[in-house]
């Protein structure tokens, strides 16, 4: 993996701020925009952001505000323009395509508004995925699974397609799948979006669980005020840019 | 296992689209075999040819004989062990369907063509009988001919009903040796036309000889037709390859059209697939992008759909190939002798794989690069 270096990916001057290193994750200087043509147009501007390990943090902002980027950008399944995104010491956007993979299947926890369950994996062969790309032999992952998947209470239904499972048992294996290797991050976008309010509430209990009980740190994206009541901390964009 | 299990899973995610691709690809390759199967068995008759036997006919056709004499003097040409004439019958037994090759030859032809197998006693039933005949294997189990049987043929080139008895069956030293061809004497042709029509008597359809060493094909060819420059009948003579080549010439453009036709066929499949794989790839550009966001490489995504596509058209190819052989046999029954060699190659079963695998892996490429391409957070959008 490359180390972190002192510039920026377009090569600007060095943020005004250090990273922190207390923080597990620190963005620093942070710009995202598209090109379309002629025109630029900005999504992410100038962001500095500290996340602690442990925190709960609900993005919240209106629809365009870069609250989703910015998640995807913490998560490493996006470039950004310019800045550093510091995570747990590593400057992910200095990292290869193939090394920053690697980096997301050792760190980062997904969980997506729409599930994105395999149609053809069981919820047992679903959690199991990210096991798949460890040196875990078939029993270690077979224990770690059922762990996980009694954890977010679905160890009767493993055998189950996600067709054959609800809205919020799909979230359920999602939040297994997000837990199974023990990431340092979770990133959840839109965890309720999909899903009605009781059952929208059980899975935000779950995630509260996983914070309090389990220490994990969790970066939320929700358009909804009640989910974001259960984070720790609420972070507003607008525009693409950081308002308190 | 996950890799595989995953594979086939999503290769029959959709059953009614896989199972008609693959009927698609049983279709194509079973039709790219038997086409194949139909140019080898034209060339089946050259390919089987020995280099060491020459053939002699006249120079200004093959419908023109030449003298029966003519074999003292061949005999006498250096390099020559020995020298066989034979003539085209072209008789029809019971129906024109029930076409074969028949020929009248002399006593010294068949020790020429080893490749005819026949016992010491069949062959001594033969030679001792006038009115015998002898008939590959493939003809015997094709009318349910057994030694012994008295088999009517009418003639067309020389009139009348000419009934022979069956004194052996010859087999094929090869795979590729012709077994279904019907022999009978010579002389017993010559008396019975002299007979008749004392003008058309004493004359050969065309000599074989055998040569002492197969590197002086040409200089002997050349010596015989020498021999015989500026007489009545002029001959041609050509390597036994040459000459079955020269029946394979005269059906070059049907030749040509019936490859160009199998390489179509497996080209117009290879569409139809590559049309398949490249929906199925964009309907899960969201999985793909899932799998890339928890870690997997952008080559297991483009592995997932090469495997799909691979294992599809291997499935499609394998079972098109055993489809193959039933067909070949069924049309070889309905073509009767007219293709004597009709059998399916390795080399064509070796083909027709390697066109199943072709088509898997053309037309996954497209798709698999770009879904290898695709970004994240594009392919996520997909989804929702």
């Amino acid at each position: 993996m490359s180390s972190p270096a002192e510039r920026d990916t377009a090569g600007h001057a060095p943020a005004a701020l250090p990273p922190d290193s207390e923080a597990l994750v620190s963005i620093r200087d942070l710009s995202k925009y598209y090109v379309r043509g002629d025109q630029i147009i900005p999504v992410l501007v100038d962001i500095d952001l500290d996340v602690n390990a442990g925190d709960f943090v609900a993005l919240m902002g209106p629809s365009g505000s870069g609250k989703s980027t910015l998640l995807n950008l913490i998560a490493g399944i996006d470039k950004p323009s310019s800045g550093h995104i510091h995570v747990a010491g590593v400057d992910i956007a200095r990292l290869s395509d193939a090394d920053l993979a690697l980096w997301r299947a050792a760190n980062v926890g997904f969980i997506f508004q729409f599930y994105n369950l395999m149609p053809v994996l069981t919820a047992f062969g679903n959690v199991e995925l990210p096991l798949q790309l460890t040196s875990l032999s078939r029993s270690e992952r077979r224990e770690r699974v059922d762990t996980a998947l009694a954890l977010v209470g679905l160890t009767d239904r493993a055998t189950h397609l996600p067709n054959e499972l609800s809205g919020g048992q799909q979230q359920r294996v999602a939040i297994a799948r997000a837990l199974i290797t023990d990431p340092t991050l979770i990133v959840a976008d839109e965890p309720t979006g999909d899903l009605d309010r009781t059952t929208a509430g059980e899975i935000l209990g779950m995630l509260e669980r996983l914070n309090d009980e389990l220490g994990k740190t969790i970066i939320m994206v929700t358009h909804d005020p009640k989910a974001a009541e259960k984070a720790h901390r609420l972070i507003h964009l607008e525009k693409g840019v950081l308002v308190d | 296992m996950f890799v595989p299990l995953l594979v086939f899973r999503n290769a029959f995610r959709h059953k009614l689209r896989t199972t008609l691709t693959i009927v698609g690809i049983i279709v194509a390759i079973t039709a790219f075999g038997m086409l194949r199967t139909i140019v080898d068995a034209w060339y089946a008759g050259a390919n089987a040819s020995s280099s060491a036997r020459l053939v002699t006919r006249s120079s200004v056709s093959l419908v023109f004989s030449l003298p029966l004499n003519y074999a003292q003097k061949i005999r006498q040409v250096p390099g020559i062990t020995s020298v066989g004439w034979a003539n085209w019958f072209g008789g029809v037994y019971i129906t024109e369907r029930n076409f074969f090759a028949q020929f009248a030859i002399s006593p010294s032809y068949l020790e020429m063509y080893p490749e005819f197998v026949l016992s010491d006693a069949e062959r001594k039933a033969f030679a001792a009988d006038r009115v015998g005949a002898i008939a590959g294997r493939k003809l015997a189990d094709k009318f349910g001919w057994k030694v012994g049987d008295q088999i009517p043929i009418r003639g067309t080139i020389y009139p009348g009903t000419w009934t022979f008895t069956l004194r052996g069956i010859y087999e094929g030293a090869e795979e590729g040796t012709d077994t279904s061809t019907f022999f009978f004497h010579f002389d017993y042709l010559n008396e019975s036309i002299k007979r008749q029509f004392p003008r058309r008597g004493d004359q050969a359809g065309v000599f074989i000889e055998q040569l002492r060493d197969p590197d002086e094909a040409a200089a002997v060819s050349q010596a015989i037709d020498t021999t015989f420059r500026n007489s009545l009948a002029e001959t041609l003579t050509e390597t036994e390859k040459a000459f079955q080549l020269g029946f394979v010439a005269m059906s070059e453009a049907i030749l040509l059209a019936i490859q160009a036709v199998s390489y179509v066929v497996i080209v117009i499949i290879m569409a139809v697939m590559a049309n398949t794989m490249a929906m199925t790839a964009r309907e899960r550009y969201g999985e793909y992008a899932t799998f890339k966001a928890l870690g997997f490489s952008n080559g297991f995504v483009a592995m997932l759909i090469f495997a799909e596509s691979l294992g599809i058209a291997i499935l499609g190819g394998v079972l098109g190939i055993a489809f193959t052989f039933p067909m070949a046999e069924a049309f070889a029954s309905t073509v009767g002798s007219i293709l004597s060699g009709f059998q399916v190659s390795e080399e064509t079963v070796a083909m027709q794989f390697a066109a199943a695998v072709v088509i898997g892996v053309v037309a996954a490429a497209v798709p698999a690069w770009n879904a290898a391409r695709v970004r994240i957070v594009d392919g996520l959008r997909a989804i929702g």
